[in-house]
């Protein structure tokens, strides 16, 4: 419990030196807000009296003060280029982009464990070569380019899907998350394959460890040994895995959302990098990390269930 | 035997056993793919069939003939010209990132390993807030705050590649700098840098080189991809990642446009994949 505390502590600290760095980069580039706001037509007593409204002329600390205060009760800002506050803009974004991943994250799992256990039981065989065969290949494959294949041959050649025909959570909910499943298997499929070789070559290594050979004495058979002895302290890298490849997700949405033409938080992102609508950018930016944090917290407390050795000490 | 009965227990089997067995596929195939694209590009820095960038209005989407080998684009660019150029810009935007990421990433890895103290605990505590964001998003932030085109984006690929890497040499330096090798250089009388740059760091090259390997493959499908979004390489410059995008609207009436350039990046990462893990099996 007091481990926790730590934990939740650092987790704190982290998302607070993050939010600065962002909110420190935002504010050097060159180019002033109220400007851009304005336009380059307006007269630079408008542009003063924004600036003053915007509270640009205050000092940095105070600004960054202020900014992570409102920021915590919901107000991420205004956009520069729509006028309207962020939150309007991505609040009913988030639950595509979050479908999106979640789905991915679960087809991972689905697809990449067993796959992994599969291999690890049968080293040196035929369909173990093949898996591994087939995860070096696809772990080179671009997610977006397995979006595209898939785009064709799922969507132009099969019908199973009509390409841009997205379909908002708000209107259908089942044709929503029908639409979602490809797009959410060109990001998972990469994912699974590395997870599948990770867990192999961990089963394999805690295989050769002297409790394992121990079970074997004992009269356990393979299967036993597998499932209830090495499984659990092999998925214990995984699980690391599984964190990482979370926030990994998150980002490769953005790519997939594009190839597939969905209307998430990726979207909103990329028009308003190329707008250098940098309020939009900061909150999105600033969203994920929590996100990405919060999650690794969570795969942090989950060792602690798995693992008793890290609760002992 | 059939491959049931074996199942765990063989990974008991000594390894060294298994591993004269094998031969190093992953390293010959890697090697071979790696070669040949390498070869193409190289020679698309000198040559191409027709030039990259000229339009022919008679050849808009052609299909693939003896002219073309596959066929042409939207504006009649012959497409198998586009992809050497293409690649090539990819590989080079692979190599600055990689060599701005390895860069300052062994300097920081080198300086907070080998000193450790207060400046390890605040570098660190930044490195790995920052190393928790996926890395095509720090791209992202930094393409914001730079602007698109082709050197700013290997430099905010550059910059998002530092923190892994400096974790790696900072804990390659974090186990070499008791060992007795460095002992015996101080003894000498060595001053920090030399031990650090001289002593320790060929000591980290095996690590170091199959980081690159992977490295190097992210920054591959990372340059392809934000090119893939539009802030990557800008037009008129060939990118995989935009040819990419521009032959998804073809792709029902042209998919071996869009197929051929797909194809291409996997062999470029597919080569470099293997021969990462070639060179792990080495050791």
């Amino acid at each position: 419990m007091k481990e926790c505390g730590r934990k939740i502590v650092i987790l704190i600290i982290t998302l607070l030196i993050v939010s600065f760095l962002v909110f420190l980069a935002f504010t050097v580039i060159p180019g002033d807000p109220a400007t851009s706001m304005l336009g380059t037509q307006a007269t630079p007593e408008k542009v003063a009296a924004l600036r003053e409204e915007m509270g640009l002329n205050e000092p940095f600390m105070v600004r960054y003060v202020k900014w992570i205060a409102s920021f915590l009760q919901g107000d991420m800002g205004t956009s520069y280029s729509y006028q309207m506050p962020v939150r309007d803009m991505i609040v009913d974004k988030i639950p595509i982009t979050l479908t999106l991943t979640i789905m991915a994250f679960v087809f991972m799992l689905v697809l990449g464990i067993p796959l992994g256990i599969y291999a690890a039981q049968h080293v040196g065989g035929k369909i173990d070569s093949v898996i591994c065969a087939i995860n070096q290949f696809s772990l080179a494959i671009p997610p977006f380019f397995l979006g595209i294949l898939m785009t064709y041959v799922f969507g132009l050649l099969l019908h199973l899907f009509t390409p841009g025909g997205f379909i908002s959570y708000e209107v259908n909910m089942g044709a929503f998350l029908r639409y979602m499943v490809f797009p959410s298997l060109a990001i998972a499929i990469p994912k699974s394959a590395m997870a599948a070789k990770l867990l192999r070559s961990s089963v394999i290594e805690q295989a050769k460890l002297d409790y394992a050979k121990t079970a074997y004495s004992k009269g356990n058979t393979t299967k036993a040994v597998l499932w209830n002895h090495v499984l659990k302290n092999a998925m214990i890298p995984v699980i690391t895995f599984l964190g990482m490849a979370l926030a990994d997700m998150i980002a490769g949405s953005i790519i997939i959302e594009q190839v597939f033409g969905i209307p998430g938080i990726g979207r909103i992102l990329l028009t308003s990098i190329s707008n250098r609508d940098y309020p939009v950018v900061q909150a999105i930016i600033v969203c994920i990390a929590f996100i990405v944090n919060i999650v690794n917290l969570f795969v942090d407390l989950l060792y602690r269930v798995i693992d008793p050795r890290i609760r002992m000490e | 035997m059939s491959e049931k009965t074996h199942g765990v227990k063989t990974m008991r089997k000594s390894e060294k056993e298994q591993a004269a067995k094998r031969i190093n596929y992953n390293l010959r195939i890697g090697a071979v793919i790696t070669i040949t694209m390498c070869v193409f590009i190289l020679i698309g820095f000198v040559y191409t069939p027709y030039n990259p960038e000229a339009m022919d209005e008679t050849q808009k989407l052609a299909g693939i003939s003896w002219h073309h080998f596959l066929g042409c684009d939207n504006f009649g660019r012959d497409i198998f010209s586009r992809v050497l150029k293409g690649s090539g810009t990819t590989l080079l935007v692979a190599t600055g990132t990689i060599l701005i990421g390895t860069g300052a990433g062994i300097i920081l890895g080198a300086l907070t390993g080998y000193y450790g103290g207060w400046l390890d605990e605040i570098l660190m505590r930044i490195n790995d807030a920052i190393f928790a964001f996926p890395s095509i998003l720090l791209a992202l932030v930094f393409i914001s705050l730079l602007g698109t085109g082709t050197v700013n984006i290997v430099i905010a690929l550059g910059i998002a590649f530092i923190p892994s890497f400096a974790r790696i040499v900072r804990s390659e330096f974090l186990r070499c700098k008791n060992m007795d090798y460095v002992k015996q250089a101080k003894l000498i009388g060595a001053g920090d840098l030399r031990i650090m740059f001289v002593h320790i760091l060929p000591n980290t090259l095996p690590v170091l080189l199959s980081s690159v390997m992977i490295g190097f493959n992210n920054a591959v499908l990372a340059e392809a991809g934000m090119s893939y979004l539009g802030i990557g390489v800008q037009p008129p410059f060939a990118s995989l990642g935009r040819m990419l995008s521009e032959a998804q609207a073809y792709l029902f009436t042209r998919p071996g446009y869009a197929l051929s350039i797909g194809i291409f990046i996997i062999l470029l990462v597919l080569g470099f994949g293997l021969l990462g893990e070639g060179i792990k099996e080495l050791k």
